[in-house]
């Protein structure tokens, strides 16, 4: 059953990769997090190496998006209703928080 | 630590009124201040020895007087503009922002400078810092000093802010200085930049390090005006209100028999005695914000438009020499 996972995981990583900015196409799963009231929704999210990750601001006040030890690209400041991407890398723990307020922290969990 | 909500309310419904002085007489004025905002005794708070007699921008406006013979120093503290901002709270913070100016040149005698303390625009963008160049062109009073909001060094980690408002200061670091003023030292303060997850307002070591070395040779009885965007007190920490290393900073002034500090960031009036230091927070000229754990979260608070001028404003702070206190009257845009 192990085996079976992982290659629909590599099968999934490979659609991915020809699909490109395709995000949106039923074969990739939409890893969102919703920034609502200074907290990010869900706080804490896990998702398979290579999938998306994507923020959207529900807030009135910009926020940003930024990795508590550097290992993912920073957000601009997003204001109401913008969007920010990432493609999860490799498997581990992922800790970031908005430096315009920095007592909204959040974890992305990425698995094989 | 803990916020007066009490006195947060009535400074929300209140439209003038005096948040503070003490003078070296011997009474106990934190328990005395405590005292008359639970009696809720109006519109002047009023400390024995009578010194003071400071009016309102308003009522200086409508009475077409003259400051008070006696001060000799007045200044203005405005801030969280916020320009670029143009959500359901206030759809024209411009406009709001303007309304604030027309005050100030109202006044018959005009502040000696303003004081900034942050949040100049939303979002950073060049295009907001322009907006609100323009439109401070109208004021009379020319000197502004600014310490930067968080919305102002939203990606360049200041760049454009410190090229565009640090010209006529000698700033170190990331944009912190100081400068005296009628024998007042005054110190602006950067607290929110290289902010840590979880954390609150920040120095850090390079500026609290300045500035020990900074007020080492003043002597106790200068009067000290600290200004900084995020208050210098736990206001309510866990919207993020307070700064982590304020205590070192306000260690280094403890010797000093009159210290004033004034902060932006929370949009309505607040403020502690402790010892010799007075804290005051400002209102915005944007839009207002909730009172500490009054709402899920501290974003924008709306208001039926009729109110929202009550809820906008300025704060003048005028200082007497011989009188080491200063006495800050916060007035509203209604």
């Amino acid at each position: 059953m192990a085996a079976l996972l992982s290659s629909i995981a590599v099968l999934n990583l490979s659609l991915f990769a020809l699909g490109g900015e395709m995000k949106n196409t039923d074969n990739t799963k939409q890893n969102r997090i919703e920034i609502k009231d200074f907290a990010f929704n869900p706080k804490t999210i896990t998702v398979k190496s290579g999938e998306k990750v994507t923020w959207i601001n529900r807030d009135e006040e910009p926020h940003t998006i930024v990795s508590v030890e550097k290992q993912f690209k920073k957000s601009t400041a997003l204001d109401t209703d913008q969007e920010f991407t990432i493609t999860a890398g490799a498997p581990g723990t992922y800790t970031y928080f908005c430096s315009v307020h920095p007592k909204m922290t959040g974890t992305i969990v990425v698995v094989k | 630590m803990k916020p007066n909500l009490t006195n947060q309310f009535r400074s929300q419904i209140m439209p003038d009124y005096i948040s503070h002085d003490h003078e070296h007489d011997g009474i106990d004025r934190r328990g005395f201040l405590q005292c008359m905002a639970w009696a809720g005794t109006g519109l002047l708070w009023t400390i024995s020895g009578g010194v003071l007699a400071s009016r309102t921008l308003a009522e200086i406006a409508k009475a077409g007087g003259s400051l008070p013979a006696a001060t000799d120093l007045s200044f203005l503290q405005i801030s969280d503009s916020h320009i670029g901002f143009s959500k359901e709270a206030n759809k024209d913070v411009t406009e709001t922002f303007k309304i604030a100016l027309d005050r100030i040149n109202a006044m018959p005698t005009p502040p000696a400078f303003l004081i900034h303390t942050g949040d100049i625009t939303q979002l950073s963008k060049p295009e907001e810092f322009d907006t609100f160049d323009e439109v401070l062109k109208s004021c009379r009073t020319k000197d502004v000093f600014y310490v930067p909001g968080e919305h102002d060094v939203l990606n360049d980690g200041g760049k454009l802010y410190r090229d565009r408002y640090l010209k006529s200061v000698e700033a170190k670091g990331s944009g912190w200085y100081s400068f005296n003023k009628n024998g007042v030292h005054f110190i602006g303060l950067v607290n929110v930049l290289n902010l840590q997850a979880g954390g609150l307002g920040q120095l850090g070591d390079e500026q609290l390090e300045w500035l020990e070395a900074d007020v080492k040779d003043l002597g106790s009885s200068t009067p000290i005006v600290v200004f900084a965007h995020i208050p210098l007190w736990a206001v309510y920490p866990q919207w993020g209100w307070g700064t982590s290393d304020s205590e070192r900073a306000l260690g280094y002034l403890k010797r000093f028999g009159s210290v004033t500090v004034l902060n932006g960031h929370i949009h309505q009036v607040l403020q502690k005695v402790e010892g010799n230091v007075t804290f005051h927070t400002a209102m915005s000229t944007a839009f207002p914000q909730p009172a500490p754990g009054t709402a899920p979260s501290p974003g924008p608070m709306k208001v039926p438009a009729e109110q929202l001028r009550s809820l906008l404003g300025l704060t003048n702070v005028q200082y007497k020499q011989g009188k080491s206190a200063l006495a800050a009257v916060d007035s509203n845009l209604s």
